[in-house]
């Protein structure tokens, strides 16, 4: 055998790939739809606790900001060793893909509370008070002034940093859950051959390059027009 | 002088110790423009966003058509807003959405008017300082002088009692500067009643039918342009003008 087939024959087994091809789809899919509510719970939260800022309760902003700081200090796998194999000792136990749920969701919701907030802040001072002034009141103006131009802002950071936290559904793989890491590293102890791990880069691919194109699209229109 | 619609009773405004405003009187009859003049930091801008609190003045009243705007409560305070227009230095059009849209907001958020409705009313406001046709233009699009005419109609739009513009002009270039000028004097011609802080001595002798002098955080002088501005009194506001025409 020479290097190249001993290559292909590593890496890109043909008979390989067809049988484990069925579990790899159900692993994409699963990886999908994670990744799906993380963004949702990140996202909706993130917002809701900008928002919640904005109007300035001391106790609220303290609170808020220290979720924020702990959710961005502590890394995810932690957290998510903790509440899987942690809480069951006080009677607590989730099913893997909820425990995914709710710690990349809370994490990636501490990033976009700060992204977020960090537009409201650049929204100019003259716009809530342009709003104030005709007669809009705090949430009016939040709403229909400072968060649309805030979200604007926010929209690039953002996008990376969804990407950076869906991506980590692949942590999924150390409490069982079966997506696509999980799928692929089963496969390859299983079979003895790296291509199962091969099947899964390709699929990791196919997931998110069309989110990092979107990313790049985003890029070069926010740079051409503010 | 008939029923004031805008009158400021011993308005007092401090920032901390520093004391800004002290016991400013003034009344702006019906239709009536009011001029303001004074050097940096006398306080004219203070005095102008505590008639639609966007200051919240330390002690005194703001009656707005007999109507104390101080003290009452943040839905009443919403509501006297609207009849207060107010024109910003820096126009502070919303750069994310077009102009109609920009005139629309508040009529539909706060006034509760219907769509069809808001619109129709901020085309004819737009119609009336020259930009209907810029109607669907986003704001960044626009000179200043055009920003600050839909900063106008956007205020217009509202049926306000009174309207406050502070240096309406001072961040425009030369040229464009006589645009919102004429669309003032229309606005002045129509019977509104305008409070207005501004330097442009010419257009106060042509339109204004009174000048303020303020200083240190005090209305040092007033009466009716030609006087003010040929012969004053004060001579802080001699000092003033003399600076100014310099
Ligand atoms: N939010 C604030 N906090 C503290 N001090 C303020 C605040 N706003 C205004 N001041 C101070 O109040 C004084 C009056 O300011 P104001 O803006 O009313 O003056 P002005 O007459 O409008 O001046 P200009 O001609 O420069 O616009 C200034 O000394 C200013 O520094
Ligand atoms: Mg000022």
């Amino acid at each position: 055998m020479d290097g190249l087939d001993r290559f292909l024959a590593t890496f890109f087994n043909a008979r390989i790939f067809a049988r484990y091809l069925p579990d790899m789809l159900a692993g994409v899919w699963t990886t999908i739809w994670l990744a799906g509510a993380v963004i949702a719970l990140g996202l909706s939260l993130g917002l809701a606790l900008a928002c919640l800022r904005a109007y300035g309760w001391r106790i609220a902003s303290f609170f808020i900001i220290c979720f924020a700081d702990m959710g961005r200090a502590l890394p995810p796998l932690v957290l998510i060793l903790i509440m899987y194999f942690g809480l069951p000792g006080l009677g607590l136990r989730m099913p893997g893909p909820l425990v995914l749920i709710l710690v990349l969701g809370t994490v990636l919701a501490a990033f976009a509370e700060e992204i977020f907030w960090a537009g409201l802040t650049s929204v100019p001072k003259g716009q809530w008070e342009a709003g104030r002034a005709t007669g809009l009141g705090f949430t009016q103006t939040l709403v229909q002034i400072a968060l649309p131009q805030a979200a604007r802002l926010a929209l690039p950071p953002l996008v990376n940093r969804v990407l950076a936290i869906s991506k980590m559904t692949a942590l999924g793989s150390v409490i069982g859950v079966s997506e696509i890491l999980s799928v692929a590293s089963t496969a390859q102890s299983f079979t003895g051959s790296a291509a199962p791990l091969t099947m899964g880069a390709i699929a990791y691919v196919i997931v998110f390059l069309p989110l990092v194109v979107l990313t790049r699209l985003l890029e070069r229109r926010f740079a051409w027009k503010v | 002088m008939s029923r004031p619609m805008l009158e400021i009773v011993a308005l007092e405004k401090t920032f901390g110790e520093l004391k800004v405003l002290r016991d400013i009187n003034l009344r702006v009859a019906t239709g009536e423009m009011v001029f303001v003049i004074g050097p940096s930091g006398s306080g004219k801008s203070t005095m102008l966003r505590c008639c639609n609190r966007l200051e919240e003045p330390t002690s005194g009243a703001i009656l707005i058509d007999g109507k104390d705007i101080v003290g009452c409560s943040s839905s009443a305070l919403n509501r006297m807003r609207l009849e207060v227009g107010m024109v910003f230095q820096g126009f502070h059009l919303y750069p994310h959405m077009t102009v109609v849209a920009n005139v629309m907001l508040a009529q539909i958020k706060a006034l509760k008017r219907s769509k069809d409705e808001a619109r129709e009313r901020a085309l004819a406001m737009l119609d009336r300082v020259g930009l209907r046709h810029r109607a669907e233009t986003m704001p960044t699009q626009l000179s200043g002088g055009q920003q600050q005419r839909v900063a106008i109609a956007r205020a217009l739009a509202l049926d306000p009692k009174v309207m406050l513009f502070d240096e309406p002009t001072s961040a425009l270039d030369p040229e464009l500067v006589g645009s919102v000028l004429a669309v003032m004097k229309d606005l002045k011609d129509s019977g509104m009643t305008m409070l207005v802080v501004s330097h442009e001595m010419g257009f106060a002798r042509e339109a204004a039918d009174r000048v303020v002098f303020m200083d240190g955080g005090l209305v040092v002088e007033e009466g009716p342009p030609e006087e003010i501005f040929a012969n004053p009194k004060a001579e802080r506001t001699q000092a003033f003008l003399s600076r100014v025409r310099a």
